[in-house]
Order: C-alpha cells, then sequence, then structure tokens
C-alpha cells in the first residue's frame, strides 16, 4: 500500500515538473504571490479577494499569477492580464483616475463638507447667548428683583 | 447667504448622492460586460475528452461557439445542454462549430455528462482553468460566440435558449467570411 502511494507520488510529481517544463525565469515568493492576488477580486465569491479564498477558481488564479511572476512580469503586468479579460471590475480597489477619483475622494469631500457646517452651527450656537441673548429683554425692575433675592438665599 | 437658502442647500446637496444610490441599486451587479467582446478571441489548445486535439485557431472561417460548463453546474448547465446539443445538430453544415469547456470538474463525472446527454460535439477539460480565464469567465455557464475572423462578438452568461443561440449565430453567419 504504502509502496503504491510512493508510486503514486512519483507519478503526480513528474506530471507536475514536467507540466512546469521552462524553468521559471526568477524564483518568486509566496508573499510575491500574495501581494498580486490580494489585489484580485475572487470572481465566484462574495468580496473576497484571490488571495483568501479557498475557492478552486481563486487556486488556478494564483497558479497563474505566480506562472507569470516567474515568466518575469511585473506585478503590474499580472494585474493588467487580469484587468484585460475581467474589466476593472477584478480589482478590489478601483484605479484612482478618471470617474474613479470620484470614489476615491467624494468621501473626503463629504467629511470636509460636514465639518465646515458643523463649525458654522457651532459658532452660530455659542454666538447667540451674548449677541441676542435673552438679558436686554428683562426689564430694569425685574433684574433688581433677581438680584436681591438671590442675594438674600446666600 | 440666508438662513432660507441654507435650509434648501443641505437637502439639495443630498440629492447627487440619492441619484447615485437609486442608480446603483437598479443595476445587477452580476451582470459585467466583458472587455473581450470584439476582441480576437483567445487562443486555446486543449485535448477533448476523446483524445483529439481541440484548438481555436484552426476554427478560423468557422463562426464558434464556445461555451464554458461544469457537472456540477446544476441546474444551468443541465438547461442548456440539449439546446446546445440541438444547435450543434442544426448548424454544423453551415460552418459552425460548438466547442465545449469543461471547468472545474472531474473527468468521469464530465464524461458522464456528455454520454447522459448524448453530446456529439467536441468537449474538452480546462484542468488548470488557463482557458477559463483568458477569456475572462466568472463561473458556469457562459458561452462566447466567436465570428468568422475569429473575434469575439458576443458573451451570454446563464443558461442558453434556442432563441439567443439562433439570433446570434445567424447574425455571425450573415456577415461576409473576408
Amino acid at each position: 500500500m504504502r509502496r503504491r502511494h510512493a508510486g503514486v507520488t512519483a507519478l503526480v510529481l513528474a506530471v507536475l515538473l514536467s507540466g512546469a517544463a521552462p524553468a521559471p525565469a526568477r524564483v518568486v515568493s509566496e508573499s510575491q504571490v500574495h501581494e498580486v492576488a490580494a489585489e484580485l477580486r475572487c470572481v465566484v465569491c462574495q468580496n473576497l479577494s484571490v488571495a483568501d479564498s479557498p475557492s478552486e477558481m481563486a487556486r488556478q488564479m494564483r497558479v497563474i499569477v505566480r506562472e507569470r511572476l516567474e515568466a518575469g512580469e511585473s506585478p503590474a503586468e499580472v494585474v493588467q492580464y487580469f484587468v484585460d479579460r475581467y474589466g476593472e471590475w477584478i480589482l478590489l480597489s478601483p484605479r484612482r483616475r478618471g470617474f474613479n477619483l470620484l470614489v476615491w475622494f467624494a468621501p473626503l469631500a463629504a467629511v470636509a463638507v460636514g465639518l465646515a457646517i458643523v463649525a458654522v452651527l457651532v459658532r452660530r450656537w455659542t454666538r447667540r447667548p451674548a449677541s441676542e441673548g435673552t438679558v436686554p429683554s428683562l426689564d430694569p425692575a425685574m433684574r433688581e428683583r433677581i438680584r436681591r433675592e438671590t442675594e438674600a438665599e446666600r | 447667504m440666508s438662513r432660507r437658502a441654507w435650509r434648501w442647500l443641505i437637502p439639495l446637496a443630498a440629492l447627487p448622492l440619492l441619484a447615485l444610490l437609486a442608480y446603483g441599486f437598479r443595476v445587477n451587479p452580476r451582470e459585467i460586460p466583458s472587455p473581450l467582446v470584439g476582441r480576437p478571441a483567445p487562443g486555446f489548445a486543449l485535448t477533448a475528452f476523446d483524445a483529439t486535439p481541440l484548438t481555436l485557431d484552426a476554427q478560423r472561417g468557422r463562426v464558434v461557439v464556445v461555451n464554458f460548463w461544469a457537472s456540477w453546474c446544476y441546474p444551468a448547465c443541465y438547461e442548456e445542454a440539449p439546446v446546445l446539443e440541438r444547435s450543434w445538430r442544426a448548424y454544423r453544415d453551415r460552418g459552425v462549430l460548438v466547442i465545449g469547456v469543461d471547468i472545474q470538474d472531474t473527468v468521469e463525472a464530465a464524461q458522464k455528462f456528455i454520454r447522459d446527454f448524448g453530446l456529439s460535439f467536441p468537449n474538452a477539460p480546462d484542468p488548470t482553468g488557463k482557458v477559463s480565464v483568458d477569456y475572462g469567465t466568472y463561473g458556469v455557464p457562459e458561452t462566447f460566440f466567436i465570428d468568422r475572423r475569429g473575434r469575439i462578438r458576443a458573451r451570454h452568461v446563464g443558461a442558453l435558449t434556442d432563441d439567443v443561440i439562433r439570433a446570434h449565430v445567424e447574425r455571425l453567419l450573415a456577415e461576409p467570411a473576408g
């Protein structure tokens, strides 16, 4: 039984090695593959990257990423290979250009506008009692009475 | 600015956002246009289940229907398998080739599927997934219509119907081969 396993293992290894026949142009680490795969959306998942997905499709995509990096392509070229086939949809974060800039900067703009509105309102609310407060509407007699009564309580 | 204007400005500022949301929620996030439509079809060289070589380049001059499927893709692939076989029989003499590419599947299950539906058009496994990624497929079933000059002209996501195939194939057949 064990011998048969060894035989199967050898066969699998042989197939794998023959499949990867052209020797890689350079050695690619797991983290380099991960870096590219993390940018790509797993196409059969909901909101998972190719790096994080356990699906068969994502596994095959990671193999493709590795092979392309080993063949000498830059990470950007590998990403572009996927973009050419799937569109920018494949990218987990949209590229910072053109219409996409709206996605990047609209939240910042919204926060800035919100802060400005808050600042204006806060200033208005804190200024109001000093300028048009209820004090002038008190007639002198009433003010005198309040003064007397608060003094009496001391 | 007067206070009255301020009162209107805030709800007005929300309008573009509401418009964006109204648009966004109406769009089906699963319907993503393929950037490959209009471009040359990625070539492939596969080995069919019956061990014959199957290359796309050899089909230049024919209208090619490339269908991605899997035996576990129930019910869509089961619905369209008879449709594909019917179309293949109806159009094979008019210069149309149907090619099935089986992805993420086991050979046994795929061969059973082919037997069960009596598929007579060439079918090949894509064990590394390279062809399916080259075509930017998301899942199965997905079908590409390639014209006689080797360009992808349409992509259909989901189960095919007789009408869908007929419409695409007739349109491509009507075009001059050159």
